[in-house]
């Protein structure tokens, strides 16, 4: 199996602080880490080629730095790895992104064969967004399975385990395929110190707009069909009403006695 | 020191399991003693008793100080995993400096295989004194025949392969000992006593017991009788180790006692606004500091191949007396609540004594201090 996980290279939020005067998020100092449900997408990977043999390639779009982000991909099952970057990508939504990254996985095609499913993350965790996957998938015109957990290859069929709210479904899809990935028991493995060894040796290829096939009028924000208008941290309401009566019962009417007192309702 | 960008990732990786998967279960293996074998599984998958193996054979032989640092961040988290690492690593240096190309392609062959190794000096009569050493080794045609008792053997029970330190001529004393290498199959070996121990829990410390144990000539490291050099010249590299592991376990320490001073409220305000609290944290920090550099030091001379023993055992002495004064004061610091096992300083008091103890007495590094000052 030829297999492409899209991973990014996010703040480690568990480190995030804001600054209390601008209100705006603190990256100095932050560590970088992969986006955790892109590790879950190459943890399944990496268990589907060894698995059923083949490749795991990953790719990021992403500043230079991105780079240690795709070397501990490499420590952990990825075969080989590719960052797109160009200043012509920056303040990309996630339709310039998804265009992107297509125009790309097009220009690996040509060189190394189809991807039998190119797999992403559910979404970042620092956009939260989880449109880039879908998109990619209608870039390239493929079937998509999204909150995938699991996969399985069984006589020539692929079938997905896609979480919804009941449970799960075990879907069929014709490959390729873009798949996106939630959490799921199967935890990233950690690296050996062996492979970090040789992730760290690795000369990871740098790729921009002059390497690949793209119209610039998409990229970016030219490319962009949504703008931000402005970030900032919600600031903290305490005024809300904590309703706990003994019952269950007791407490919707409380609730709704203050609705209607309010006439919110 | 500089800490480069390589050496920060392999410890990062270290760190990160130990943070993830060892912290929370620390506790519940320390009470109960058992083995915890998941934990060990794993590290040795990810390779952290490979790091004095040759390239050659498959090993990461990093640089020592690489390996120091690596040392000092188990030593954070527990000093009893710690221990068993380090004891493999012994080994592993003494068959590096000391074995031929055959030996070294079948003893490294069984520790990337997912094995560690052991160290097997001590006996019950033979404890700084290496000249009682009783285990014997007889030549009988081309085999050697192993018979005696080793005792506090860490990875006594786990290994997959002893390093045997045994006496081919009792009459001899030190000079008598030569070096073996024994696999834990092979028939004669056995495992006795497992100890039941104060601190490093988390270690696996037994009798190894040799009976009629037949091995062939060429498992003999080096020339016979060279037995107790090749053991102090393992040593002299094993000891910074100690050293390291020490200041990990004293910074750990300082490091809880802040957060917990920071949020004790005494007197209607944190202790950590008292001075009292505030001159001993200022101590122990200087003292780890202390203690750290000369570990980083030893293994700087180690890497650029001067001579590195008396700061080696510089490094062991220094870095456990910290550790125990450091774990002290902090169980201090921790006050009541420090003595209760519900909280993690009496773990770390309890584990710092032995490193005062095993790989050489704290008495025995001054002695061979004092052997290179006075020998100049």
């Amino acid at each position: 199996m030829n297999i492409l996980v899209c991973i990014k290279q996010v703040p480690d939020t568990t480190e995030i602080k804001i600054n209390p005067v601008t209100n705006t998020l603190m990256r100095e100092g932050v560590a970088s880490i992969v986006n955790p449900f892109d590790s879950y997408a190459l943890e399944l990977a990496v268990r589907l080629k060894e698995k059923q043999g083949g490749k795991v390639t990953v790719i990021s779009m992403g500043p230079p730095q991105a780079k240690v982000a795709l070397k501990e991909c490499l420590s952990v099952g990825a075969e080989e790895a590719y960052l797109l970057s160009d200043r012509a990508f920056g303040g990309s939504d996630t339709l310039a992104t998804s265009y992107i990254l297509s125009s790309f996985i097009k220009h690996l095609e040509k060189e190394n064969g189809k991807f039998d499913l190119v797999m992403c993350g559910k979404q970042a965790i620092d956009g939260d967004t989880g449109q880039v996957g879908p998109e990619i998938a209608e870039h390239l015109g493929l079937a998509q399975v999204t909150y995938a957990t699991d996969i399985k290859v069984e006589d020539d069929k692929t079938l997905i385990k896609r979480e919804n709210d009941q449970g799960y479904d075990w879907i069929q899809v014709l490959t390729p395929a873009v798949i996106t990935v939630t959490k799921s028991v199967f935890e990233p493995r950690y690296a050996t110190l062996k492979s970090k060894i040789a992730a760290n040796k690795a000369e990871i290829e740098v790729l921009n707009t002059e390497s690949i096939d793209i119209d610039l009028e998409k990229c970016g924000l030219k490319g962009s069909a949504t703008k931000v208008m402005k970030s900032y941290t919600p600031i903290k309401d305490n005024n809300g009403i904590v309703i706990k009566e003994e019952t269950a019962s007791a407490s919707v009417k409380s609730l709704m006695n203050l609705l209607v007192d309010n006439k919110v309702i | 020191m500089k800490i480069t960008a390589e050496m920060k990732d392999l410890r990062d990786l270290v760190e990160s399991y130990l943070k993830n998967e060892v912290d929370p279960v620390v506790g519940t293996y320390d009470a109960n003693g058992e083995f915890p074998e998941k934990i060990y599984n794993d590290l040795l998958e990810m390779g952290v008793h490979l790091l004095a193996v040759p390239t050659e054979y498959d090993g990461l032989m990093i640089d020592h100080k690489t390996e120091m640092y690596i040392a000092e961040t188990i030593g954070r988290h527990d000093c009893g995993i710690g221990s068993a690492i380090g004891a493999s690593n012994s080994s592993c240096t003494t068959m590096e400096l000391f074995g031929t190309d055959e030996q070294k392609k079948e003893f490294f062959g069984i520790l990337t295989s997912g094995k560690l190794a052991s160290f097997c000096l001590t006996e019950p009569n033979a404890g700084s004194d290496s000249a009682s050493v009783k285990t014997q080794a007889k030549l009988d045609g081309d085999e050697y025949v192993l018979n005696g008792t080793k005792c506090f053997i860490t990875n006594g029970g786990i290994a997959g392969v002893y390093i045997v330190i045994a006496s081919t001529d009792l009459s001899k004393g030190t000079k008598g000992l030569s070096a073996f290498y024994v696999e834990r199959d092979r028939e004669g070996v056995s495992v006795g006593k497992h100890e039941d121990k104060m601190g490093i829990r988390l270690s696996n410390t037994t009798e190894v017991i040799f009976e009629d144990c037949r091995i062939p000539k060429n498992h003999l490291i080096g020339e016979e009788g060279k037995g107790f050099l090749y053991a102090m010249k393992t040593l002299g590299t094993s000891r910074n180790y100690v050293g390291a592991m020490a200041v990990g376990l004293a910074q750990r320490a300082i490091d809880e006692a802040i957060e917990y001073a920071k949020g004790r409220v005494q007197f209607g305000k944190p202790i950590s606004k008292k001075q009292g609290i505030q001159f001993m944290l200022a101590d122990m920090q200087t003292q780890t500091e202390a203690a750290r550099q000369l570990a980083y030091y030893a293994a700087e001379l180690m890497d650029s191949n001067e001579d590195y023993e008396a700061y080696s055992s510089m490094s062991k002495l220094m870095g456990s007396d910290v550790a125990m004064k450091v774990t002290t004061d902090a169980v201090q610091i921790f006050g009541g609540y420090g003595y209760m096992k519900e909280y993690p300083m009496e773990k770390m008091m309890r584990d710092a004594k032995i490193l005062q103890i095993y790989e050489g007495t704290n008495q025995i590094q001054r002695v061979i201090i004092s052997g290179k000052m006075l020998s100049k």
